[in-house]
């Protein structure tokens, strides 16, 4: 029977079946600093560590973007976690990056980039965004810290078969639209509870155009549609991008691990319990108004009115983002005034995304109250100074910073002020998500950086 | 871990879409110790204005529902971070269960882990319940995991599906390392196969 990739994948880590659950073996195991938990409750029970062989790490929710030093952390309770995950990684040998180390950065930017991340696994980490894995052609998926115990005890854990749905977007990509203004729109299709049960598998000939740092990118927001994870079938591109990285097969092992990658694929005629389809050459550049990132538009296009929604609970919802954001139904997406500007996230601070969003910030001038750059690792922070993209931020007056999560999450400090307003490559505008009252607008690099530029939202197509 | 079998308590309706595990607990909590104050963070910006004041128009300031302890919420209760500390926050402050009509899937599977139980009923059920204790503040709910029922203020009741597997283990506080334990030989037997099958997935090649 033809199967999908998701099937063959699991089938390939199915330890036992008890009662329609699976015990699953989990491949690799990706950590960061808030993964100390996971840690203390084995301590706690006196357990080891079964695999620190399939595990790596580094640190990135909590890391300061002005500093390199654990004593420059906001607080004292910071500063234990810090230690913790040193300590921690270096107790069981783990292989690990810590924030001195160059190769630090984004766990979910770092996997790839180090050659942890491989098709035909299962990737788990304590942290929802852990499906931008799947871009190569896994199942890769976040867990709690309760979990993270779990597979760290027994490399395995107990789920539940998810159900699967194949998303094709065919077409010519249009000028100016990248992988996140794709992924926004999937969102904005099937909505935040769309994928909610399902593991989704991008196909279609826009997703095949796509560079591998751009599918990244698509399987990373997968979560904010609900869905449990994203995939994308492994081509040659996949095997390009890992080929030669530090911890990818070379050799023999790589035509070995090769001729396997190429099986994993969904068969012809493979069945999806759900199909769903976008017209990809329709795309166009994206920016969300609301507090979910369903609520995206193209930049062409205004900030709904409740009146035209017939559901109550629904034109309550949109009423009351409309207010948080501060914005008037039916106002242009580029009437908005943008206050702050933050590229970065394990979204969107890929080498590829720094290129777009310089190339449109070049021979300019930040218009908005503060702009900055925090680099998904020390090692793109590197390249991107050797290109002397660095500098072309700087002297356009953007801030060019250091790598961590920052300003997706604010953990390490990095937030904006009540009520102002941010354009941001990251992939959540939930309410107070940069800070308490900030009003956070999703985009690309290249429209972040036209917004910078604008000092409110602009058509990146307008730019050249 | 606390085994759940039945619970009563005063409900609270919470009417927002996509409360995400953001709303539940801010992220400038995460790394405060786990402890009995974890309990005050719950909803903290929604309960809280800038200052530190209760926003009154928040329903768990309200009167009748500052107590309550059974939560109905609407579609898509906990999406967003996986943060497992939205689950700790709910039951430090006396929750046990929530009722909504969908879940985000890591809120759903961490609730399980934390003996706290989120219970599935349909929109329009999910809806009623929240009228219900809009009408009647300080009405109670009492869910009853073994009956898989829901009994709301005016004792009308509402079944509920939940996985047998993942019922057992609430039922019983299973812990989940333990439970797992009892296979570790089939766990060694597959990775056994495993490891010669795919020799090159390891950090420590040669």
């Amino acid at each position: 029977m033809p199967a999908t990739m998701f099937d063959k994948i699991w089938d390939a880590h199915t330890i036992l079946e008890r009662e329609g659950n699976t015990l699953l073996h989990v491949a690799f195991h990706l950590c960061h600093d808030g993964s100390a938990g996971g840690f203390a409750k084995l301590k706690e029970r006196g357990i080891e560590v079964r695999r620190p062989d399939r595990m790596a790490g580094t640190p990135d929710h909590y890391v300061p973007t002005t500093s390199r030093r654990i004593e420059d952390l906001a607080t004292e309770d910071m500063k234990r976690i810090f230690r913790a995950f040193g300590e921690n990684f270096s107790a069981n040998g783990i292989t690990h990056f810590p924030v001195e180390d160059a190769r630090q950065g984004i766990i979910h930017v770092v996997g790839p980039e180090q050659g942890f991340t491989q098709p035909g696994l299962v990737i788990v980490c304590g942290d929802s965004h852990t499906s931008t894995h799947g871009a190569v052609g896994a199942i890769a998926f976040g867990i709690g810290s309760s979990e993270v115990a779990h597979v760290m005890a027994t490399q395995a854990l107990w789920q539940k078969r998810p159900k699967t749905m194949r998303v094709n977007i065919n077409g010519e990509r249009p000028f100016g639209v990248t992988g996140k203004d794709a992924i926004l729109a999937v969102i904005a299709h099937i909505g935040a509870v769309g994928g909610t049960g399902y593991a989704v598998e991008y196909a279609g000939s826009l997703i095949r155009a796509f560079s591998m740092e751009e599918r990244l990118t698509v399987c990373n927001m997968s979560i904010e549609a609900g869905a449990r994870c994203g995939m994308i079938a492994p081509d040659e591109k996949t095997f390009d991008y890992l080929k030669g990285r530090p911890f990818a097969p070379a050799g023999a092992e790589w035509d070995k691990a090769v001729a396997h990658w190429r099986s994993l694929p969904s068969d012809p005629g493979a069945a999806f319990d759900r199909e769903e389809a976008l017209d990809g050459a329709a795309l166009a550049p994206m920016v969300t108004w609301g507090t979910s990132p369903e609520n995206a538009v193209a930049v062409t296009g205004q900030v709904p009115d409740p009146v035209d929604e017939a559901d109550d609970e629904r034109r309550a919802a949109l009423e009351g983002a409309i207010d948080y954001m501060g914005l008037s139904a039916g106002q242009a997406i580029t009437d908005i005034e943008v206050d702050r500007v933050f590229i970065g996230s394990c979204t969107n601070s890929r080498i590829e995304d720094l290129r777009a969003a310089a190339k449109v910030v070049e021979g300019r001038k930040v218009r908005v109250g503060h702009a900055f750059v925090s680099p998904g690792s020390g090692l793109i922070k590197k390249q991107a100074e050797e290109e002397g993209l660095d500098r072309i931020f700087t002297e356009a007056g953007f801030e060019w910073r250091e790598s961590a999560c920052s300003m997706c999450v604010g953990m390490n400090g990095d937030i904006a002020r009540p009520g102002e307003r941010t354009a941001s490559t990251s992939n959540r505008n939930f309410r107070g998500r940069q800070g308490p009252g900030v009003r956070t607008h999703l985009v690309s690099p290249a429209m972040a950086a036209a917004a910078a530029v604008s000092g409110r939202f602009a058509d990146v197509r307008e730019f050249g | 871990m606390k085994p759940f079998k039945t619970f009563s308590a005063v409900g609270v309706p919470l009417d927002m879409l996509n409360v995400d595990t953001d709303q539940v607990i801010p992220a400038r909590f995460l790394s405060r110790p786990l402890d009995e104050r974890y309990g005050s963070y719950l909803f903290h910006d929604l309960r809280f204005d800038a200052d530190g004041a209760e926003r009154p128009d928040f329903v768990l300031n309200r009167e009748g529902f500052r107590g309550a302890e059974v939560l109905v919420a609407d579609r898509n209760f906990g999406c967003g971070s996986s943060r497992e500390n939205a689950v700790t926050a709910l039951v430090e402050a006396g929750f046990r269960t929530v009722i909504a009509p969908s879940f985000g899937d890591i809120f759903y599977s961490n609730s399980l882990k934390n003996g706290f139980l989120p219970v599935r009923l349909p929109d329009e059920t999910c809806r009623r319940l929240r009228e219900m204790l809009h009408e009647g503040p300080g009405g109670e709910i009492t869910v009853d995991l073994d009956s898989q029922t829901v009994t709301a203020p005016d004792q009308s009741t509402y079944s509920f599906e939940i996985d047998p597997f993942q019922k057992n283990k609430v039922m019983q506080g299973l812990d989940d390392i333990d439970f797992t334990m009892q296979f570790l030989g089939e766990i060694e037997a597959f990775e056994q196969g495993y490891d010669k099958r795919m020799t090159w997935v390891t950090t420590r090649p040669g």
